[in-house]
């Protein structure tokens, strides 16, 4: 009785706008145009589809593609990182843990200040750059992912880091040999979260990387917003588009995300 | 006896400059900032040059109504959210965690909007909260309702962006509301059942207090996302109409497009300033408060 009341109650409230993105999608200008929940008249995904990848010249391959190079570059660099940091943070307490800790902390509650960050791009010539977005994703995921692998780490017994260094492995070895390897469940989880996090990111391609050149798929559909203004079957087919890679890692991946996003929750 | 070498041999394998390669990313581009972010805050910075004028920008910014409405709609905005968050949420848990028909299809349609792009549940909400021809104004006209103008008045805009912003991340509450549930012992809701506890005496008096730990992480979580939050606000009403929905953070972005940089950069201490005096106090005070077993 009351699963059938949450059931319905969860389809109007949540399946009802996604099944307006689908039907908008299909349907022609005119009828898009009406913005009403109704079946298409005429089922025009495939051409909807055409004119939105051929648009200004293809600008949403473009954009797939870059969004696939940042959302790799960054997530790789991201992970290995601060995988690092927390190796040494969790196994060698010391004078300088609870200094690393705030600093980690601080990166989760500060707002990055815009201007003096385009200022430092600026500076170091990687303003307008990928290679600059790119070290900006890895700098702003860098705390999430500490605190995910060092709660993580303090389950994984140090006996085995001794007994590779019995062995006679040095810091690179027992990290990349022994240690990562162990965490490759924890740091699947990270991959994914900060996939789904730098892909859907907006505002900080809005302002390192603006400009048509080096567009992402957030900003093509930012941009399609005041250029397809009346044209609602393509502005939906282009949400559409969009909204297939984290539909992907939600049904590969939902345990791992879940698990990512309450790790630490309920030890408070 | 092995106490001296064996410190010795766990500094070598436990180095820090293993620190170094995410000190250097994370120092250039995220603390370098923050810190210049204080300095740059009293000038009046264009392209070219800048130059030291004192607390002039943030006697702006407490002086131009445009500008104090960003400050008190980022209150207003960030309360409303992570309230409602708590409030829907905990129930949502209940519910998920109970024995009813439907339960994993459930808890996935209420998670799946957090991963979807920020920008495409703001047009698309944006479209649906039309007020003439809207979905959600057409079916409320069915059930004999008038809608409100939604993002077109000014006295609803800024509420109808908090309640998107809920629809997209009440999920993520539910979730760490779930997890702080299924960890309370089994033991102690037995115990209420045999001493003839009914179903809100248990709420009240076992599953509210020992899951404080997740509301903890739902009001402090939803509160810094609150104080931050630019691009669903950016993408349902551009601050607008007039600057009725504006908040520090797409304050921040207008005065940095119109190459205020200087006003701009106040604008962010103002936001680093609020989120600390708020969040930090919070966090140590219901941390503090732990329930005793």
């Amino acid at each position: 009785m009351l699963g059938g009341v949450a059931i319905l109650a969860s389809a109007v409230v949540f399946l009802v706008p996604f099944a307006f993105v689908v039907l908008t999608a299909f349907k022609d200008r005119a009828q898009s145009a009406e913005l009403d929940f109704s079946w298409p008249r005429q089922f025009r995904f495939a051409q909807n589809f055409v004119d939105v990848v051929t648009a200004r010249d293809y600008t949403l391959i473009i954009a797939f593609v870059n969004s696939a190079i940042l959302t790799v570059a960054s997530v790789a660099v991201m992970v290995v990182l601060a995988a690092m940091v927390a190796f040494v943070l969790q196994r060698r307490p010391g004078r300088w843990t609870k200094v690393v800790d705030f600093v980690v902390l601080s990166g989760l509650i500060i707002p990055p200040a815009v201007v003096p960050t385009i200022r430092v791009l600026q500076g170091l010539g990687l303003f307008r750059t990928m290679t600059g977005l790119i070290l900006i994703e890895v700098a702003f995921g860098l705390s999430f992912c500490v605190l995910l692998f060092r709660n993580f780490l303090a389950t994984v017994p140090r006996e085995l880091d001794d007994s590779a260094v019995i062995d006679g492995a040095g810091p690179f070895r027992v990290f990349f040999l022994v240690v990562f390897p162990l965490m490759r469940s924890v740091a699947v989880t990270a991959v994914v979260v900060q996939s789904v996090v730098v892909y859907n990111d907006f505002t900080n391609p809005l302002y390192f990387l603006p400009g048509d050149k080096n567009v992402t798929v957030q900003l093509t559909l930012y941009n399609f917003q005041s250029q397809y203004g009346t044209q609602y079957n393509l502005l939906f087919t282009n949400i559409l588009l969009i909204t297939i890679p984290p539909l992907l890692a939600f049904l590969v991946a939902n345990r791992r995300i879940v698990a990512g996003l309450t790790a630490g929750a309920v030890k408070g | 006896m092995a106490g001296p070498r064996r410190r010795h041999r766990a500094g070598s394998v436990y180095p820090h400059w293993f620190y170094l390669p995410a000190a250097v990313v994370y120092g250039t581009l995220f603390l370098v900032p923050t810190f210049a972010s204080f300095y740059f805050s009293l000038t009046r910075w264009t392209l070219f040059d800048h130059e030291f004028i004192g607390l002039e920008n943030f006697v702006v910014f407490f002086q131009e109504p445009a500008l104090v409405k960003g400050l008190t709609n980022t209150l207003v905005y960030a309360v409303v959210t992570s309230g409602l968050k708590v409030v829907l949420a905990l129930p949502l848990a209940v519910l998920l965690t109970s024995d009813i028909v439907g339960r994993a299809y459930l808890r996935s349609v209420v998670f799946f909007p957090v991963l979807v792009s920020t920008i495409g549940v703001g047009i698309t909400f944006t479209v649906l909260m039309q007020p003439n021809g809207g979905l959600i104004n057409d079916a409320l006209a069915v059930l004999g309702v008038r809608g409100p103008a939604w993002l077109t008045d000014p006295s609803s805009a800024l509420l109808s962006v908090a309640l998107v912003d809920v629809w997209k991340g009440v999920g993520l509450a539910t979730l760490i509301y779930i997890a702080g549930i299924v960890s309370i012992p089994s033991e102690y809701f037995e115990a209420a059942r045999v001493d003839g506890a009914g179903r809100f005496t248990t709420f009240r008096h076992i599953l509210l207090p020992l899951c404080r730990p997740a509301t903890v992480t739902v009001v402090i979580l939803s509160l810094i996302g609150g104080l931050r939050s630019f691009d669903l606000i950016w993408t349902m009403t551009r601050g607008g109409p007039g600057f009725t929905s504006d908040v520090i953070a797409s304050v921040i972005y207008k005065q940095y497009q119109a190459g205020f940089f200087g006003l701009s950069t106040a604008g962010n201490v103002v936001l680093f300033l609020v989120v600390t005096v708020i969040v930090l106090p919070l966090s140590w005070a219901l941390g503090r408060k732990r329930v005793e077993l």
